[in-house]
């Protein structure tokens, strides 16, 4: 394990050239040193979060229970006030905002809810109601709009139909009409598909996708799924006590996880650990015993190339392969394939460059010990 | 029917009663509504973590309304002589009855809406501040449409818990139906009057808890209509 982590984050070149500069876009929310204290005695819930979501893009928060997700989706409306720190959305500061000022800001920045926070009290469009009647909105221009919200969500028939009637992924789809009822520049979700069977999940996240490219509107999505993130987010932040473990763009941290947290996450869906058998033998260094352990990430296009094919024609390696698998990040498909080179260690710089040549990443995990051990062979 | 049983001039009495009852009930039932609804949403919002939170008046207000609610009718009937005639002008009569009456029964009103207010699901209170709401928006927009099926119930026993009452305030002039029941039934030995003001009595009490059953079941969205109209 330590061997992974020490290579893992040694070289990662692909994830700098893929980040966008910050100047190219302007950031919707901008979160600066934000510190939240609940009890004194337990420590910072939110640990000098730093944090820029880029406007128009779908941003993913993912951290384990109690990494302080909630906390800090909650500060960027103002539930819950920092500690210290500033935050920013669309270039106002909501931090220190009270009364009706903070209330006039809460209307730019949308939020669904993991239980669907629906009135049972009202109708599906009286929900999708609510925010228009908050903010004033005259009752000609409610009963125009409120059709309209319910058939951009799919529930153009639904409109009577209250909460108790619905199915969980029509309820969302109301919380997610009322969210965009009066056109914010920011829709918050806080766990909004964790109450949802898988492929309600996917509909949901197809749905804000959709949304999201059609009106431009920016997402934070807290999630402690790795694969919801993966469907749809353009950015991901890693969340762990509180603090900040890693970011960037989606496709870079899943291709080449930095942090230790973000690897366990993505272990359910991208094979970034060895098996405990090939661990068990692994070492730092080659020796005439060993057999080098290379993990190749494919990205784009090459992940098609015959790279097996050509190690055992061109290199005389056999290739055993552990792991091999394609996962398609944000529509793009990355493949990452680990494998024993056996009889290749003579042959590695080549190997190597060969891969480079490919535009792939290789990567030497480490050195496995050979073993008489079935499968290895 | 009721005269092949009771003497016409019974009758009258009865009936006499009844609308005593029935004005009594109501005057002091519309009153407590009006003073105890405000109370119960101020005993909600001022609450420690609520968003009118004001923990020393929610503490102050929640002891002076378990004072009340704890003091016999009887005491208090009597304890509120003074604010009784400041009010109605008189002690006695059919309208000086509805002050205590109505001192009495807010408090309980108070605790049933309270009690029916906490139950709305928190998360929808910040759903509501998360669009922005401001704080009457939130009473009147989630709390109490949220809440009123628990309000209708509370209303129901209110009204039950008045009509026992009012019998009571009948024996110290209030009049009414207890008050007949008393007077001809007990101390003239007059048992089919006893019978009559308890039959009558039972019937308004059922028909007020039938009433009222069936009207929280048809403000309660959160049984599906398939099932509600059952
Ligand atoms: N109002 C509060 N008062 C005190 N402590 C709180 C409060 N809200 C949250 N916390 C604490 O802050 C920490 C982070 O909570 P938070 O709800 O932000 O976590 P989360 O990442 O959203 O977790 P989950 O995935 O379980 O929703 C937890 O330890 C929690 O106990
Ligand atoms: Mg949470």
């Amino acid at each position: 394990m330590n061997v992974l982590a020490r290579t893992a984050t040694d070289d990662s070149p692909t994830r700098r050239t893929e980040a966008p500069s910050p100047e190219q876009r302007s950031p919707v929310i901008e979160v600066r040193s934000l510190t939240k204290v609940y009890d004194p005695k337990a420590g910072p819930v939110l640990d000098d979060v730093s944090l820029s979501v880029e406007k128009g893009s779908i941003h993913g928060i993912i951290g384990r229970s109690g990494a302080g997700k909630s906390t800090l989706v909650r500060c960027l409306n103002g539930l819950v006030s920092p500690t210290s720190g500033r935050i920013f959305v669309g270039g106002r500061e909501i931090t220190g905002l009270r009364g009706p000022t903070l209330r006039a800001a809460r209307r730019d920045i949308a939020m669904i809810f993991q239980h669907f926070s629906l009135l049972s009290s009202r109708t599906a469009a009286g929900n999708v109601a609510l925010p228009l009647e908050i903010a004033g909105v005259p009752k000609d221009l409610i009963h125009r709009k409120v059709p309209e919200l319910l058939k951009l969500v799919g529930l153009g028939g639904k409109a009577d139909s209250y909460p108790v009637e619905l199915s969980g992924g029509q309820k969302q789809r109301v919380g997610i009409a009322r969210a965009l009822a009066l056109e914010p520049s920011v829709l918050l979700s806080d766990e909004a598909t964790s109450a949802l069977d898988p492929e309600t999940t996917e509909q949901i996240l197809t749905l804000l996708a959709d949304i999201n490219r059609r009106t431009g509107i920016s997402i934070v999505l807290i999630t402690h799924e790795m694969d919801v993130v993966r469907q749809i987010a353009d950015h991901v932040t890693v969340l762990e006590g509180g603090r900040i473990a890693e970011t960037g763009p989606t496709f870079g941290v899943f291709a080449f996880p930095q942090s230790t947290v973000a690897r366990s996450f993505l272990s359910s869906i991208v094979a970034h650990d060895l098996p405990e058998e090939v661990a068990a033998r692994l070492q730092a260094d080659a020796s005439d015993a060993t057999d080098p352990v290379l993990r190749i990430t494919f990205t784009g296009a090459s992940a098609h190339d015959p790279v097996v094919a050509t190690l055992v024609e061109r290199f005389g390696i056999r290739p055993n392969i552990l792991h091999g698998r394609i996962d398609y990040i944000g529509g793009k498909p990355l493949g990452i394939m680990t494998l024993i080179a056996q009889g290749g260690e003579p042959r590695l710089p080549a190997v190597l460059s060969y891969l480079q040549s490919l535009g792939l990443h290789g990567e030497v995990i480490g050195h496995a010990v050979r073993s008489a051990a079935p499968g290895t062979r | 029917m009721l005269s092949d049983l009771l003497p016409p001039a019974l009758v009258n009495l009865l009936l006499a009663s009844l609308q005593q009852t029935v004005t009594m009930v109501a005057a002091s039932a519309v009153l407590s509504t009006l003073i105890g609804l405000p109370l119960g949403i101020l005993l909600v919002v001022t609450a420690p973590g609520q968003f009118l939170e004001r923990p020393v008046f929610n503490k102050v207000l929640g002891t002076v309304v378990n004072l009340i609610r704890s003091t016999p009718f009887i005491i208090l009937m009597v304890a509120i002589i003074p604010f009784t005639r400041l009010l109605a002008g008189t002690t006695v009569g059919t309208a000086a009855a509805i002050v205590p009456l109505t001192v009495a029964i807010t408090p309980l009103y108070a605790r049933l809406a309270e009690a029916a207010m906490r139950e709305v699901d928190q998360s929808l209170i910040e759903a509501a501040e998360s669009m922005g709401a401001s704080p009457l928006q939130i009473i009147f927009k989630v709390l109490l449409p949220e809440a009123l099926p628990g309000i209708v119930a509370g209303q129901t026993v209110t009204l039950v818990s008045l009509i026992g009452y009012s019998a009571m305030a009948g024996t110290v002039g209030g009049g009414g139906l207890g008050d007949l029941g008393i007077r001809f039934g007990y101390q003239r030995f007059m048992p089919e009057v006893m019978i009559a003001v308890v039959i009558v009595l039972v019937a308004i009490v059922q028909s007020v808890q039938m009433t009222g059953d069936l009207a929280a079941r048809l403000v309660n969205h959160r049984i599906a209509r398939s099932r509600r109209s059952r």
